[in-house]
Parts: C-alpha cells; structure tokens; sequence
C-alpha cells in the first residue's frame, strides 16, 4: 500500500527503471513504443543492407556482385522485410503506442497485456522470416502463384513469419480502436482529437479488417504446397489470379496502413511549425477515413494486365482516382495551415515539408499508373518501383523521421543537435531523389523491375540511382548517429520545446509512467495556435 | 515495487469502462475471425459457380448423419454456454461448472466425431489436394476445427479459474467474452454444415 502511495505522490519518469527484464516485461505503452521504435529500426537496418545490395548489383550490366539467384532473394528479402517488418508496424505500433494514451488524456491503452503480447507476437514471426535467410525465397515479397508454389526456395517458413507478424498487426488495431473509443479523457470529444488520432483510428481499422484476408491468403499458399490443395494451381483446376486477388485484398489497404499514420504526424507539425490552426481540420479528419474506405474496394489496380474483364478493370481504375481525392484534400489544406504563417523550419518541418514534397510526386505518379491505357504500357517497370518508393520512402519514412525528431524531447527527455539533424536531412533529401527520380525515366523507357540484368543504354541512370543509395544510406547513418549522440550529450529538454498545444506535451519530458497525476479536462481542440 | 506499480496502474480503468472495452474489443476480434473465413467462403463461392457438377458429385461422398449430429452437438454446446454465462451473472457458481463442463463434453464431442469423419475420408482416398472441393471441405472444416479445439482451451481455463471463486455475478467478463467467442465457432459451422454437405 505503501508503494502505491508513493507511485502516485512522485511521478516516476517512464524511462527511469533499468534492466533489460523490466522492459521485456512492462505493459506501460511508452516502454512498449520503445521496444517497437529499436525493433522496427533494427530491421529498417536489416532491410536497408540488402537495398543497398540490390543497388550495388544494379551498378553494372549482368553480374556485378551476386549471381541471379541470390540477386532475386536479396530483392524479396528486402521486400518482405521493409513491408511486414518495418513500414507496416512503423509509425502504427511505435508512435501509435506512445502518442495514442497521452494525446487522448489516458493512463495507457485498453488492454496493456494484449499490448505487450502484440510485441512479443511481431518479434516471434521477425524471428521466423529472418530465419528462412537459411534458404530464402526469391518470389517477390508479393508471392504470385504459380511460381511460389513451385519454386524450391523456402517460401512456407517466410510465409508463415508474416503470418505470425499479422497477428501483431490485428492486435494492435484492435487495442487502438477500443482505447480511441473507450478510454478518451472527460471533454475530449472526437471533434477535438488531434488528427493523429483520427489517422491512428482509420489505420487501426484498416489493420483489424485487412490482416485477416491475408493471413488465409498465405495459409492457403501454405497449404498449396504442402497438400498441393489446387485452389491456385491451374492443373487442378484452380487460378493462379485469384491468389493476386486475395493478396492485394490485403496488401492495397496495407498501403494506407503504412502511410495513413505519417498523414497523422504531418497534421501534427505543420500547424506547430507554422503557428497557425489546422486549416479544414474536419475535412483532414474525414479523409483519413475515407481513404480507409475506398482502399477496399481498389485492389484489382494492381492487376490490370493480367486478363482480368476490361470492366472490371475499367471499375477499379474510377475507384483508384477516387482515392487522390481525399489524398489531395489532406494536401490542400496542410498547404493552407503554412499559408501567412510564421513557419519555423526545425527538422521535424523540413521532414514534414518534404514529406508533402515528395508524397505529392507519389501520389500524382499513383495516377498515372491508375489509367489503363498508361499502366499497361509502365506496368512492372522501374515507374512503378519509383512510385511505390515515393510513396513509402518520401511519404512514410519522411513521415517516420519527422515524427522521430518531432517527439524525441518528449521521448527522451533529452534535445539533438539541430544543425547536425539538418544536414542529415539534406542529405538524406539529395540522395532519395537521385536514387528514385532517374527510375521514373527508366521506368517509361522500358526497364522493367525486378530484372537482374539490363541493356547497356540504362546503365547511366542506374549508376546515378546506385551513387544515389550511397548518399541516402550516409545521411541516414549521419541522423541516426546524431539522435544517439543526443541520448548522452544532449541537453535536458523542457516540457515543451516547440510550442505544441497537444496534451502529450502538457506533462513532462519523458512522461511520468502514470501519464498525468490527474486525468485532465479538455475544453478546447489542439490546433488553437495564434490566438493570444 | 514493479508489480505494485503495475497493479495501481491496472486500477485505474474504470470497471464499467473496462467492461465495455473487453466486450467491444471481442467483438472486434470476432470481426477479424469472419473475415479469415471470409477467404474461404469466398474461394468456396468461386470455384462452386465454375464447377457445379463436381461439387454435386463429390458432396454426396460426405457423411450427412454424423454432418447433421456434429450440428445438433454444436448448437446444444451453445445452449449450455449461453445457460453457463446468465449463471454466473446470476451468481450461480455450481451451475457455471456444471454449464462449462457440459459444454467442453460437446465440444469434445464434436471433435471426436469429426476425428471418425475425416478418417472414413482418408480411407476412401479424399485428402486435401484429391479435388478442389474436398480441399475446400478438408481447409474449412480443418481451420474450424482449429477453432473448436481453441474455444475448448479457453473454457478449459474458465473452468479451471471458475474452482479459484474468481467469478461472481460483480465480475464475470471472461466467461462472456469466451461465450461470445464460442458461440461464433458454432455459428460457422452452421454455414459449412449446408454449404458443404447439403448441396443440390
């Protein structure tokens, strides 16, 4: 009784308790969010070599350093990993966990326990893929029957990793809806909830509804080579499309998954950064769902050359321009937070600013490719390679950093090296566009993705993409040295250094372990910046 | 001190709101159940309208009698679950034991008879991969199973926590949760059992 006393009397920083058993087995979010930002950043580590791999054979015509085969595994490996290790848990389970109670006004999460075990699960299936390294896959993170239910690579044990993984993912949207809904603080009502939350509630929808259709999709792929079941095997009678249909049921929603959330962190800094409301607070709010709505009813775009009916192509390709629409309303209206604001160019808004940048690039490219009689003459080139990584490096991992040094203070506890964060940033903004931009013109010049060898006219542009990874991969290398470094030289942050009215920064920096001596009552939304 | 920390952590959430969140989040979790079936159902759906004779044909191989027995089981299991959950909110302890282990015996049951089943199926050569349609048969009915011998192994720790005295009428969320997800087991199977073995 004692302890419990005193727990509430003096609040204990979160990151106080030391030893490695303390944090395997907290169910404090912060704690849990921590595990996940060093898990998910080790395996963006894992999955950043082999890019770099990929890259290096890439340099040159025919072999450069690796043989075909190993070259095809490389790419899947890097596939796999980037998609189910690192993008599709990154912002979701790391920010989402430590923003989502404190933004909301709760002590923790709904279910604690589910919280930790979430982890748990995601390291096992981690573990899993990592371990089919033993014989890896070379099919493509994506799978497509018939060809990975012949191949001799290990394509079960990889499988079924990310089977385990998803369940991470389910778990953890689960929690997420529940504690949105249930647990908000007194006068926290949904039309004040900052936009990350809404962007967290349409993600954690998207994880719960979508998970599921690829966990039977691949128990299905299991299943065909075990038992030779047939359902994908044209000699049975089966179809090898109805695979890429069950597939990208799943794994178009799971693009949104992976960027819905940076959409969220943008919503965040750019009204901070900007001293400036959210402009269409609502509309920013709403599309966030509404691109969780329509990105169920989109997958076929990624099928469109492979024989299936020209209406339903036709139906898929409308649907697929719908999306840009609430996408560009998200666009329209961070752009009118900046306008005739006093914008204060930290590096979380440098991040933020290129993440609008370069997302718009993605997302306007996404289109492109959504019109039939484009797509089928730039499907499976490098444009699409191009796109998606705008999408995911230029949109997520733009996001990601943005986020990473947005809320380090409140983390923990300590600041970086500001000039140090900024050169990393040009850097690591010179060398993404040098790697993906000259892939949109090899792209439209035919060079399609995936091809381990290539005729001599691309080889320019691939060696600017190659010497292109090299500056990505050092500016990287110079940020992540530089938030290590602050972890032990830096200053001792405030509560709240860049101003923000959200209520993760009303307590201090890091965050008592309960959270808030006292749940607060919240009579205003968070974007009320400019007023006195 | 970590484990006092935790404890007044935990108590913090209110009960009712701790009610409704575990209830709401098994809803969820149910959710995400259908749509794994969902999989199935729908490749069912396909490959029924692209081969219709072979799934006539093929059906009439499947035992109907112990089909329609597993079903009976099933939805009396379920009766008793429902019986074991007003129980326990009626405070009645003796009865939530009596209730749960009635219903593990019909789980245990079903499973049995499905054990004699798929033996007589492996005898006359059906096996996943024979057809499309027993590789359907085989995947559904086999991932239902899954979930029988899950819903079993979570009654089974209701059971043994219902000895503990841990359940009254003021708290019984487990056993409605685990009712909830019981019944949903039972629910699919009364989809196979007309999808699979009542075609024509």
């Amino acid at each position: 009784m004692a302890n419990h006393t005193i727990a509430e009397t003096i609040p204990m920083p979160y990151l106080e308790e030391k030893g490695l058993i303390s944090w395997l087995t907290s169910t404090d979010h912060k704690r849990i969010s921590i595990l996940y930002l060093l898990s998910i950043s080790t395996f963006f580590i894992v999955g950043g070599i082999a890019a770099l791999l990929v890259r290096l054979e890439l340099l040159t015509p025919g072999k450069t350093i690796v043989d075909a085969h190993t070259y095809n595994t490389l790419f899947t490996f890097h596939g796999t990993v980037m998609v189910f290790l690192f993008i599709v848990p990154g912002l979701a389970a790391s920010f989402g966990n430590f923003l989502i109670p404190l933004m909301i006004g709760a002590r923790d999460v709904a279910f604690p326990r589910l919280n930790l075990m979430s982890w748990y699960l995601y390291i096992a299936g981690a573990i899993i893929i990592i371990a089919s390294l033993l014989q890896p896959a070379d099919t493509g993170w994506t799978f497509y029957t018939p060809y990975s239910i012949r191949t001799g690579t290990d394509v079960i044990l990889l499988t079924f990793g990310i089977f385990v993984a998803g369940f991470s993912s389910i778990l953890t949207g689960l929690n997420f809806i529940v504690t949105i809904q249930k647990l908000r603080a007194p006068g926290m009502t949904w039309h004040r909830l900052p936009l990350f939350i809404w962007a967290s509630y349409a993600t954690a929808i998207l994880q719960v509804l979508a998970t599921p259709v690829i966990g039977i999709s691949l128990l299905l792929l299991i299943a065909e080579r075990v038992f030779g079941i047939g359902f994908f095997d044209p000699a049975k009678g089966g179809d090898p499309v109805l695979f890429q249909h069950f597939f990208w049921f799943y794994s178009h929603p799971a693009v949104y998954i992976m960027i819905i959330p940076a959409m969220g962190v943008i919503s965040e800094i750019i009204p901070v950064f900007s001293r400036k409301p959210i402009f269409g607070y609502k509309a920013i709010a709403y599309s966030s769902l509404a691109i969780a709505l329509i990105s169920f009813l989109v997958w076929a775009h990624h099928m469109f050359t492979n024989g299936i009916s020209q209406l339903a192509a036709m139906i898929f390709s409308f649907l697929t321009f719908l999306v840009a629409i609430p996408t560009a309303i998200k666009v329209f209206n961070w752009t009118a937070t900046m306008y005739r604001g006093s914008i204060d160019l930290k590096s979380p808004m440098l991040y933020a600013l290129s993440f609008i940048f370069l997302f718009t690039i993605g997302g306007l490219t996404g289109v492109f490719l959504a019109a039939l009689a484009v797509d089928v003459h730039i499907h499976d080139t490098y444009f699409v390679v191009a796109h998606m990584h705008y999408v995911m490096i230029g949109g997520t991992v733009m996001g990601f950093l943005a986020a990473l040094h947005f809320w380090y203070p409140k983390i923990t506890g300590k600041m970086f090296n500001e000039k140090v964060a900024k050169i990393a940033w040009a850097l690591i903004f010179i060398g993404f566009n040098v790697t993906f931009f000259p892939q949109f013109i090899l792209g439209t010049e035919g060079m399609p993705r995936r091809y381990y060898d290539y005729m001599p006219k691309y080889q320019p542009l691939h060696e600017l993409s190659t010497i292109g990874s090299w500056i990505l991969a050092a500016g990287l290398f110079l940020m992540a040295i530089n938030l290590i470094r602050g972890l032990s030289n830096g200053e001792k942050a405030p509560q709240n250094p860049y101003g923000s009215l959200s209520l993760e920064w009303q307590v201090p920096s890091p965050p008592p372990h309960e959270n808030f001596e006292e749940i607060p009552y919240v009579t205003d939304w968070t974007y009320g910046y400019g007023k006195k | 001190m970590e484990e006092m920390v935790e404890r007044a952590h935990a108590h913090h959430v209110d009960p009712v709101v701790g009610y409704e969140s575990s209830k709401f989040g098994m809803w969820l979790f149910i959710a995400t159940e259908l749509l794994l079936f969902g999989g199935l159902f729908t490749a069912y759906t396909i490959y029924r309208a692209k081969y219709p004779e072979m799934f006539h044909e093929q059906h009439l191989e499947l035992n109907k009698p112990i089909g329609a027995i597993n079903t009976v089981i099933l939805i009396c299991s379920s009766l008793t679950m429902a019986l074991g959950v007003t129980s326990i909110k009626r405070g009645k302890q003796e009865l939530l034991r009596l209730f749960l282990s009635l219903t593990i015996l019909f789980g245990m049951m079903f499973l049995i008879n499905k054990y004699f089943e798929w033996g007589h199926e492996f005898r006359d050569g059906n096996y996943p991969g024979t057809s499309i349609f027993f590789s359907l048969y085989f995947m559904m009915t086999g991932l239902h199973m899954i979930h029988v011998i899950a819903g079993l192994l979570v009654l089974a720790v209701m059971l043994a926590l219902s000895f503990t005295g841990r359940f009254s009428d003021k708290y019984n969320t487990p056993v409605e949760l685990g009712g909830i997800y019981w019944h949903l087991v039972d629910l699919i199977w009364i989809y196979l059992f007309p999808l699979l073995y009542l075609i024509g």
